[in-house]
């Protein structure tokens, strides 16, 4: 038995380490640099311990920009991701000829480059002095006047954003999706069918209950994904997200740490915890409302 | 309501897809189903009896052939329209919804004046409970219940729209054995009591055979013979017929004609209504209830066994002209004689004996004597 215990702590050893020295560690090191006032990162001095860090970055005008970015960008994407996801999926199990060509199509977005997405996204939105991107000539053609998406009014940079982060979550939440419908027992629908449940009720009744699990997966990892963009932001707008005003909390994050006002991990740390502290508390609400939906739709 | 087929024909392509030809899992079946009965489609897995199950729901089309209802022709209405009530073989309740929920489905997509209120349809629902015997569980889950009261679940659901018929899929295979035989009388039961028109498949002849008016035996998706069960089992057409039903099985053995006369190996087993000049070889297919302790009998067996059960005593002997290795025979206890002597000998029951023909398989009819 004690050899037993021994073994089980031996093989659990190598994750054990990687973890505490990769993620424990600095996790714990966070949050004492949250609370160590005016910390020097090159002396490692600091005068002082409280909650100075926290009332800096909450009065900081970037962060809340960044934060306000952070919330339309999860609010709009993560319920229309869902949704898109939904129909495109029973969309794609509805069909029988060229399924497997149109998954591989929907799945494409995933595995292309954040990066080169974005640059894509950039030439389709830009607007330039000289020449306008495929968008801008489509607005031009209904008869509209050309919007600079990527330095232009905030309403359309933050709508470039959302589009963009749609488009590159989608493909994930339809493979999620396909498989959880195909996996639905085919019998409950020819039970149906032999009913004659009109096909709103079959979709409302039989298959939204069967896949709601699935449905409460993409939903609160959409959140979180959503809540932790960044790259997404700087493919679009650059590294200077703070003066394109289209920063979110990551990425304030990463310019405190080593942006041009980079160099204070103290107020990077309170930001990341208080990031923390948002996706933590949705999480649970997330988790709370899945519950007792559950039971309701039960 | 009355159910006709009428050179009913399913070809599926091959899965295979070097194998050009179909696969035909249901060949040109013609037969009446009278209106209000039980009846049991039955033959081994694969035979294709599921298959005409799913024509008869219009779950699939036919490649060829009608399927009436009474009198209308209903082979191209889709299932919703055909007014039919199917019980799947796992059941198919909706594991979101408690028992009444699952009963009230159906009521819950009528339309224009079929329509009815909430109240109208669970009054409904809870009178097909009380059929199947489950108003106690109204407001459980089916993951709650076990296996036979799921089943009854599902019948309830099933009939709680007055179906014109109802179909079973292998109703009884995903239970076990001792609920079986419960559930199976429950069917019986709620079909009396219904009167709707009831067919169901099965591979357990056992099964079939106690509850149906009507069985239809099948074999490779051709219709073998359809009879009340009693009369299949007394008078089958074919071999494939006679080893299908009866449990212990029938004993197969190879045979002769000779001399009017039908031979076991070199034993003249019994006298038979033919001409003397007739000589073939036969297989001789033997009920286990049709042999006659006789220490002077016809036909010599080499003993091997001895079960006691009871009411009866069934002999397991030998023979090296018998098909199905053991051959056991079932005599009533009494008659039984405890001996060392390594052989029993049997007079048979003309009755009990059928001759097949050995190449077609078919049956061979005399007025025995």
């Amino acid at each position: 038995m004690k050899v037993n215990k021994l073994k089980g702590w031996l093989y659990l050893l190598p994750a054990i380490l990687f973890l505490g020295v990769f993620l424990v560690y600095p996790l714990i090191d966070v949050v004492i640099y949250s609370f160590e006032e005016n910390y020097n990162f090159a002396s490692q001095t600091y005068t002082g311990v409280g909650f100075y860090n926290f009332s800096y970055v909450l009065h900081d005008p970037y962060f809340l920009q960044a934060l306000k970015n952070t919330f339309i960008l999860v609010i709009i994407t993560v319920p229309l991701s869902t949704g898109l996801a939904l129909i495109i999926s029973l969309g794609l199990s509805s069909i029988k000829k060229l399924q497997d060509l149109f998954q591989t199509v929907y799945f494409l977005p995933y595995v292309t480059n954040t990066l080169a997405v974005g640059l894509v996204f950039m030439i389709l939105f830009k607007k330039t002095a000289y020449s306008d991107g495929l968008i801008n000539l489509l607005i031009n053609f209904f008869g509209g006047e050309s919007v600079d998406f990527i330095e232009g009014p905030y309403w359309a940079k933050m709508f470039v954003l959302c589009f963009y982060t749609i488009w590159i979550v989608l493909p994930f939440k339809i493979l999620i999706l396909t498989s959880a419908l195909a996996s639905v027992n085919k019998d409950y629908y020819k039970a149906a069918k032999i009913d004659a449940t009109p096909k709103w009720r079959v979709f409302t009744k039989i298959t939204l209950p069967m896949i709601s699990p699935m449905i409460f997966y993409l939903v609160i990892t959409g959140f979180i994904g959503a809540f932790k963009a960044y790259s997404d932001s700087v493919a679009l707008f650059g590294t200077n997200l703070n003066v394109a005003g289209m920063n979110t909390i990551v990425g304030y994050v990463y310019d405190m740490l080593y942006g041009n006002s980079g160099g204070y991990p103290s107020y990077a740390s309170a930001a990341a915890l208080i990031l923390f502290v948002i996706v933590l508390t949705i999480t649970c609400i997330n988790l709370m409302v899945s519950k007792k939906s559950k039971i309701s739709v039960n | 309501m009355k159910v006709t087929l009428e050179h009913l024909t399913k070809r599926f392509p091959n899965r295979n897809k070097k194998i050009k030809a179909d696969v035909v899992a249901v060949n040109d079946f013609t037969f009446e189903i009278p209106d209000g009965i039980l009846v049991g489609l039955l033959g081994p897995s694969g035979c294709g009896k599921s298959t005409a199950l799913n024509l008869i729901s219009g779950l699939e089309t036919p490649t060829e052939g009608k399927i009436y209802f009474d009198d209308d022709d209903v082979t191209m209405l889709p299932p919703e329209n055909r007014g039919i009530g199917l019980v799947f073989q796992n059941y198919a309740l909706y594991p979101h919804l408690t028992v009444l929920q699952n009963i009230m489905f159906p009521l819950q997509n009528f339309k224009g004046d079929k329509k009815m209120t909430k109240l109208a349809m669970e009054e409904k629902a809870r009178e097909a409970a009380r059929l199947v015997q489950i108003d106690e569980l109204l407001e459980r889950k089916p993951s709650e219940m076990s296996g036979g009261q799921q089943q009854r679940v599902a019948i309830a659901r099933a009939l709680v729209k007055q179906p014109n018929v109802l179909l079973l899929d292998e109703p009884l295979s995903n239970l076990d054995a001792r609920l079986r035989l419960q559930t199976r009388e429950e069917i019986r039961r709620i079909q009396r009591e219904t009167g709707v028109t009831t067919i169901f498949v099965t591979h357990d002849q056992e099964e079939a055979m106690s509850i149906s008016d009507l069985i239809v035996v099948m074999k490779d998706g051709v219709l073998q013979q359809i009879g009340k069960p009693q009369n299949v089992y007394d008078d089958p057409e074919n071999l494939f017929v006679a080893k299908f039903l009866g449990t212990p099985a029938i004993n197969v053995f190879e045979g002769k004609i000779k001399y009017g006369c039908l031979f076991i190996g070199n034993e003249n087993v019994m006298e038979l209504a033919c001409k003397k000049d007739l000589e073939k070889d036969v297989y001789i297919g033997i009920r286990p209830e049709g042999f006659i302790l006789n220490l002077d009998g016809a036909l010599s067996l080499e003993l091997q066994n001895v079960e006691v059960m009871g009411r009866d005593t069934s002999v397991v002997s030998k023979h090296e002209n018998a098909l199905s290795g053991n051959i056991r025979s079932i005599i009533n206890a009494e008659d039984w004689i405890n001996s060392e002597s390594k052989l029993v000998r049997f007079d048979l029951k003309p009755k009990k004996v059928f001759v097949f023909d050995k190449e077609t398989e078919k049956r061979i009819y005399f007025d025995k004597k």
